[in-house]
């Protein structure tokens, strides 16, 4: 059995009559990657907050790296390094008084080397000077893990780390992140990209503070029993709204030109294509995998309807 | 409508909803008018009564206690203390123990009645000229007025209209009753408040404002840390200040330094951190910088008004006393006062510091309950 790096049981946290996050299950384990995926205000940040200490769970328990969450939160902040949503590092220091900032709050031994490494790695030494403000998203992304991997922690919690960040700067922060998973570091990360989701060994997906969903990107779509098919051909891709309401369907969306359909009912899925290739003539359907967005979108709805019905 | 009434009603729709939701700024706009109002109209006095003084008498007689009581009828004068000494009387003043020593001159009855004129002496600590004027303008009077009525028979020995007795007024540490140097130090300690609260009022709320508190307090930072790394750098600040106002105060004004360096520099440094302490135990209360500002404000007036700075701190009512007496200003501008134009040596002002030290374990101890390790 592998040593759990993370491994918490029936966290809750609630605000006033609001149930944040409702009774939420993890064990990852060492060095693993798990992305953390679940629509917006579904409970990602908090659940990250309680396992790296800065909020306290009204209800459950667990370890972070063995030591326990609530007692345990000094020791937890020594080990891990927690990338906030919002970038947290000061507009108004340079990168390098920044680096220097974080390296002396960990008591870093040598700190002049070990920023001049961590600068060197991210390749702004000539720019270590500028203040911070001044730089890009997809760069105050990449200096600030640095700063949170500089005291070479055992976890790594990443809160939308790539949000509003271009692909070329998404696609290297997930290099760093598979080559610091690559050195036994955990990696609990959470996004909203589908091709983030499929980059990380594990998933975990969290609705209405509920887990819904926990495996691989393959295990997860075989587990969710959903049937999909694709339908092409010119002027495909406007007949969406068409089957939106359509009994039984769970998604349907244009892609480019297609139309692809999902529900976990096949024939709800046949009765619907079979309407549109009614009403437009010379389109081709066949059958096609549904897609982890499919999986995503039907599981939020079934939380949804969990939510209306408690 | 047209368009500029439509874009006006737009903005100011918009600027009522936020200002509905900042309840703290929304009740200090109507709480602080009235609390000042109630406060510093009942507090404020400018003609202070009831002075504390001490009598050191050579002579226990009935013209001597005549013109006690005299003295003490103004209203002004209330006699607290009865020293054996001079030293004794001396360091009460010095303490700021008492406002006054009056002094009567052994074989008063005596030289009275051999038609010389002996002298009663009033030392009055002059350091704030406001306090002590009115009671020395009215004490010459009422010594007369009791002689013409007490000195009658054969110790009436002098014709109407000269004195049998004469008062000898001394105004100690300020002769001249120049008000700045009052005024100086006090500023100091006013200008002081103001600064130190300010600068770490927003200390706390800045790093939650700009979203840094959350990557702040995911780091091995104890809070006690955080306090005194935010407070340091503003005390090395608050004494550059102390520094430049003292040297325009000795080259624009030209007020005395009489006292020691090292006790005022040891003074300095206490009042400093309280008032950064305070304003550090702000900024874990408010939730953004306007509020932190506005606290800042609301501690500043009364600072002003009821330390002793703008006004005689004796002359106001007992309870506004006691409000005073919780103000850090209130003690320092009392060493600050002590040592700048009395030469009070550490002893003298021991107390006083104490009270501050007191005040900073209280602050620092609120400061660090106030301020939480994790977001809940």
């Amino acid at each position: 059995m592998t040593v759990l790096a993370i491994d918490v049981h029936g966290l809750v946290k609630r605000y006033g009559q609001r149930t944040v996050v409702d009774h939420v299950d993890l064990q990852i384990g060492t060095g693993r990657i798990c992305g953390f995926l679940g629509p917006n205000g579904s409970g990602k940040t908090t659940t990250l907050r309680m396992i790296c200490g800065l909020l306290t769970p009204d209800e459950g328990n667990g370890t972070c790296l063995g030591e326990d969450i609530i007692a345990g939160r000094d020791a937890i902040k020594r080990q891990a390094g927690y990338m906030t949503q919002r970038f947290g590092l000061y507009e108004d220091l340079t990168i390098r008084e920044n680096l220097d900032f974080v390296a002396r709050v960990y008591g870093l031994a040598d700190v002049n080397r070990q920023v001049s490494d961590a600068l060197a790695r991210l390749g702004l030494e000539s720019r270590q000077n500028q203040l911070t403000g001044s730089l890009s998203g997809g760069w105050k992304q990449r200096l600030a893990l640095a700063a949170c991997v500089m005291h070479q922690p055992k976890i790594l919690l990443l809160d939308e780390p790539t949000a509003g960040v271009d692909p070329k700067a998404r696609r290297s922060f997930w290099d760093e992140i598979h080559a610091l998973a690559a050195e036994g570091i955990t990696v609990l990360v959470s996004t909203h990209y589908m091709d983030e989701a499929e980059r990380c060994h594990e998933i975990a997906y969290i609705a209405y503070g509920k887990l819904m969903a926990r495996g691989t990107a393959e295990e997860i779509i075989a587990h969710s029993g959903l049937k999909a098919m694709v339908v092409t051909g010119a002027g495909a891709d406007r007949l969406a709204p068409l089957l939106r309401d359509a009994p039984g369907i769970t998604a349907a969306a244009a892609f480019g030109t297609a139309l692809h359909v999902c529900s976990p009912d096949a024939d709800a899925i046949r009765a619907a294509v079979a309407r549109v290739l009614k009403a437009q003539a010379g389109l081709r359907a066949e059958d096609a995998e549904p897609t982890l967005e499919d999986v995503f979108i039907h599981l939020m709805g079934q939380a949804t309807d969990n939510a209306v019905a408690a | 409508m047209s368009g500029f009434s439509r874009r006006l009603w737009a903005m100011m729709t918009k600027e009522a909803h936020q200002l509905r939701r900042d309840r703290m700024t929304f009740a200090m706009m109507f709480v602080m008018p009235i609390v000042q109002l109630v406060l510093f109209g009942f507090a404020i006095n400018t003609d202070p009564k009831g002075l504390p003084a001490a009598i050191l008498a050579y002579e226990h007689s009935t013209l001597s206690r005549s013109i006690i009581s005299a003295i003490g009828n103004t209203g002004y004068f209330a006699f607290v203390q009865e020293p054996q000494s001079e030293a004794e009387a001396d360091a009460l003043l010095q303490r700021g123990d008492v406002q006054f020593v009056v002094t009567i001159p052994g074989n008063l009855t005596r030289n009275v009645m051999r038609g010389d004129v002996p002298g009663i002496l009033i030392e009055a600590d002059a350091t704030d000229p406001a306090t002590t004027g009115p009671a020395l303008s009215a004490v010459n009077a009422a010594v007369s007025q009791t002689l013409a009525r007490e000195l009658t028979g054969v110790l009436n020995r002098h014709q109407a209209g000269t004195q049998a007795v004469e008062v000898r007024l001394h105004r100690r540490y300020n002769p001249e009753g120049i008000t700045r140097f009052n005024v100086v130090p006090g500023l100091l300690g006013i200008i002081l408040t103001m600064t130190m609260v300010m600068m770490t009022a927003l200390a706390v709320t800045r790093e939650y404002e700009r979203g840094t508190m959350e990557n702040l307090l995911a780091m091995p930072v104890k809070p006690l840390e955080v306090m005194a790394g935010k407070i340091a750098p503003y005390v090395i600040i608050g004494a550059m200040q102390v520094f430049v106002v003292l040297v325009a105060a000795k080259l624009l004004f030209g007020v005395p330094f009489v006292g020691s360096p090292a006790v005022f520099g040891v003074a300095v440094v206490i009042f400093l951190t309280v008032n950064l302490a305070i304003g550090f135990t702000f900024s874990t209360i408010a939730r953004n910088q306007l509020q932190a500002v506005q606290m800042s404000f609301f501690f500043l007036m009364p600072a002003i008004l009821l330390s002793g700075f703008a006004f005689p701190f004796r002359g106001m009512p007992g309870w506004a006393q006691v409000l005073g007496e919780t103000m850090p200003a209130t003690h320092f501008i009392r060493i600050i006062r002590g040592v700048m134009l009395k030469g009070a040596s550490f002893p003298q002002v021991a107390n006083e510091i104490a009270v501050l030290l007191f005040m900073l374990v209280i602050v620092v101890a609120v400061a660090i309950s106030r301020y939480r390790v994790t977001l809940d």
